[in-house]
C-alpha cells in the first residue's frame, strides 16, 4: 500500500478511534491507530504515512508536542497533519498553528466531514469500492 | 435636590388613599390646614416630628415616608435611563416620577439593579467559561463522548451493509457514550449548580476520578507527591487512602517473594497463606504489580462495586448493577469460601477469563451486630480451558448483554432485535446499567 493510503491515527478516545477507522477503513485508507502521544512521533517516522490525524489531548505527550516533534524530525517534518481538538478556544488553535498542523477539526465533526479532510490532505482521488472495514482490514 | 416635592407628593396621594380631607389629617396630626396644604404641594419642608405625625394619622409607618431616600430613588431612575440611552426616558423628569410613581420608581430602580447584577453575573460567568480548568475539562469529557455518540450513529445510519458484528459493537459503544454524556451533562449542572463551591468536586464521582488516575498511571505504586495532582478533594483522599494499603500490601508481600509464588502458579490463597495475610491483599498484589494484566473487582453486601480494575473485554460497568452471574457474587453469598470458575464475555471484544473471588467478613460492632462483608474477584485473561466445567456465559451488565435468552436477565437489552421472550419482566426499580 502506498504511503498516501497509509493515515496514522493518534487518539485516546478508543470509540472516536474506533468509528473514523472504521469510516476510513472503509473507505480505503489503512489506518492505523496509537492512543498515547509519547511515542506517536516515533511510530510516524517508523511507518511515514501519508497523514496524521492527531487529537489535542493525549495522554503522555500532548497533541502540541507530538506535532512540534514531527516537525522537528526531517523525516516527518512534511508529513500532512490534521488536528482534532475538542476545544474551540482560539490559543489552542493558534498553538497548534504555530506548531505546524496542516489543519483542524472541531469535535464534533461529521463522518463526511473527516472522509473529506482525508481525501483533501492526502491527495487521494474516490477509491472505489468498499474495501477495508468489511474486507478484514480491521474487526469488531 | 430637596427631598420636600416629593414627600408632599406621595403625603397627598396618601392622604387621598385614605379617603381623608386637608382638614381632618391636619386635625389629627395637629398642624394648620394651610400648612398641610404647602406641605403637599411641594412648597415647605416637612421637619421629621411633623412627617411622624403625619404618618400615624394616616396609619402608616414613619418609614414609608422616610425609609427612602428619594433623592437617591431619582439617581437611580437616572442611572437606568443612562442605562439605556435610546429610551427616550425623561430623564430631567426623573424627580417628578419619583414623586408621583413612587411604587413604579422602585419598581423600575430595582429592575435597573437587578440587570446590574444580571450584567455581572454573565461576565463571571464568561470569565468561569473561558479560564476555568474544571469546566474546561468537564466539556472537553463531552464533546468527546459527543463525538464519537455522532460518528458511531453516522456509520450506523449510513452503513447499510453492516454486519451484525459490527452492529453490535457500534450499539455498545454508543451506549458507553450516552452514558459518559449523562455523567458528563450532570457534571456539569451540578457544577453551575455550585458554583461558589469547591467546583472540583462534583466534576466527577470520587471514585471514578480515583481509577482514572489509577488508570492513567498503569496501576502501580506511584510517588506519594503523585496523589496530588488529583484535582478533587475527595479523590485525592481515596488516593491516599489507596497508596497507603498498597504500601501495606507490599511490605506484607514483598515482590520478591511474590514473583516465586507466582512462577509456582499464582494462586492467590497459596500466596496469603503464605505470607499470612487476607487473600484480598494477595489479590491485590496480583492485580497491582507493574505490567499485570490481572483485573480486579471488589464490592461490599449491596453488591456494589467498590472497585474497578477493567481488563481488555471485562470491562465493569461504570453504574447500574453488574452482571450476576459473575463469580463475585457467588463468593459474596459464602464468605470464606473460594469460588473459582471461567467465566466467557459476549462476543464481539469478549473472551474467556478465570475468575478467582472470596469473601471476607468484618464484626465491626462484634457479635452484637450485623457482620460487614466484602468480595474480591481477581480477572485473569486467558486462562487455559477448563476441562472440568462448562464456562460461565455472563456478561457486563443486562443492558449491553447480546445474551438475549439468559435466565439472569433483569431488563431488555438495546442491544437485540429479536423480542426478548425468555426475559423476565423489567423491573421497575432497575436502574439501566
Amino acid at each position: 500500500m502506498e504511503n498516501s493510503r497509509k493515515v496514522l491515527l493518534v487518539e485516546d478516545e478508543p470509540n472516536i478511534a474506533e468509528a473514523i477507522q472504521f469510516i476510513l477503513s472503509r473507505a480505503g485508507w489503512e489506518v492505523i491507530h496509537h492512543a498515547e502521544g509519547r511515542d506517536a512521533a516515533q511510530i510516524a517516522r517508523r511507518l511515514q504515512p501519508g497523514l496524521v490525524i492527531l487529537d489535542h489531548m493525549l495522554p503522555g505527550l500532548s497533541g502540541i508536542e507530538v506535532l512540534t516533534a514531527l516537525r522537528a524530525d526531517p523525516v516527518t517534518a512534511d508529513v500532512p497533519v490534521l488536528m482534532l481538538t475538542a476545544k474551540g478556544l482560539p490559543r489552542d488553535r493558534e498553538a497548534a498553528e504555530r506548531a505546524g498542523a496542516t489543519r483542524f477539526m472541531t469535535k464534533p465533526f461529521s463522518n463526511a466531514e473527516i472522509v473529506a479532510e482525508v481525501r483533501s490532505l492526502t491527495g487521494a482521488g474516490d477509491i472505489a469500492g468498499r474495501a477495508g472495514a468489511e474486507s478484514g482490514n480491521v474487526t469488531p | 435636590m430637596s427631598r420636600a416635592p416629593l414627600i408632599g407628593t406621595r403625603l397627598r396621594e396618601r392622604r387621598i388613599a385614605a379617603g381623608m380631607r386637608q382638614g381632618d389629617l391636619s386635625r389629627a396630626a395637629g398642624i394648620s390646614p394651610s400648612y398641610l396644604n404647602l406641605i403637599e404641594h411641594n412648597r415647605r419642608n416637612v421637619t421629621p416630628e411633623v412627617l411622624e405625625r403625619l404618618a400615624r394619622a394616616l396609619d402608616l409607618a414613619p418609614e414609608e415616608f422616610s425609609e427612602r431616600d428619594p433623592g437617591a430613588l431619582v439617581a437611580e431612575l437616572r442611572a437606568a435611563a443612562a442605562s439605556f440611552p435610546g429610551s427616550g426616558a425623561e430623564a430631567d423628569r426623573a424627580g417628578e416620577l419619583a414623586g408621583r410613581y413612587p411604587g413604579w420608581a422602585q419598581l423600575i430602580a430595582d429592575l435597573q439593579t437587578h440587570i446590574a447584577g444580571l450584567r455581572q453575573g454573565i461576565a463571571a460567568l464568561n470569565d468561569r467559561l473561558g479560564h476555568d480548568p474544571h469546566l474546561s475539562a468537564a466539556l472537553h469529557e463531552l464533546l468527546s463522548a459527543l463525538s464519537a455518540v455522532r460518528a458511531t450513529a453516522g456509520i450506523l445510519v449510513e452503513t447499510e451493509d453492516l454486519s451484525p458484528d459490527w452492529q453490535r459493537r457500534f450499539h455498545l459503544n454508543l451506549h458507553q457514550d450516552s452514558e459518559r454524556l449523562v455523567d458528563g451533562a450532570e457534571a456539569l449542572v451540578s457544577w453551575l449548580d455550585h458554583s461558589g463551591e469547591e467546583a472540583e468536586s462534583v466534576v466527577v464521582a470520587p471514585q471514578d476520578e480515583l481509577e482514572a488516575w489509577l488508570a492513567r498511571i498503569g496501576w502501580t505504586l506511584p510517588d506519594e507527591a503523585a496523589a496530588d495532582q488529583i484535582q478533587g478533594r475527595e479523590a485525592r483522599a481515596l488516593a491516599r487512602a489507596w497508596l497507603a494499603q498498597a504500601q501495606k500490601d507490599i511490605a506484607m508481600i514483598p515482590e520478591a517473594g511474590l514473583r516465586t509464588a507466582l512462577a509456582a502458579g499464582g494462586d492467590p490463597a497459596l500466596i496469603a497463606a503464605r505470607f499470612g495475610v487476607p487473600v484480598h491483599a494477595a489479590m491485590r498484589r496480583m492485580a497491582f504489580r507493574p505490567g499485570s494484566d490481572a483485573g480486579l473487582v471488589v464490592c461490599d453486601a449491596s453488591g456494589t462495586l467498590l472497585f474497578r480494575k477493567p481488563v481488555p473485554g471485562f470491562s465493569p460497568p461504570r453504574y447500574g448493577a453488574a452482571c450476576p452471574l459473575w463469580p463475585l457474587f457467588a463468593a459474596l453469598a459464602r464468605p470464606g469460601q473460594p469460588v473459582r470458575a471461567v467465566v466467557e464475555m459476549p462476543q464481539p471484544g469478549g473472551g474467556r477469563f478465570l475468575c478467582l473471588a472470596w469473601c471476607e467478613a468484618r464484626l465491626p460492632w462484634g457479635f452484637a451486630g450485623p457482620e460487614l462483608r466484602e468480595a474480591a474477584m481477581l480477572i485473569l485473561p486467558d486462562p487455559a480451558p477448563p476441562a472440568d466445567q462448562a464456562p460461565i456465559a455472563a456478561g457486563t451488565t443486562c443492558r449491553i448483554c447480546p445474551r438475549e435468552a439468559c435466565p439472569a436477565r433483569r431488563e431488555p437489552s438495546i442491544l437485540g432485535t429479536a423480542p426478548a421472550a425468555a426475559a423476565k419482566p423489567q423491573r421497575s426499580a432497575a436502574r439501566p446499567g
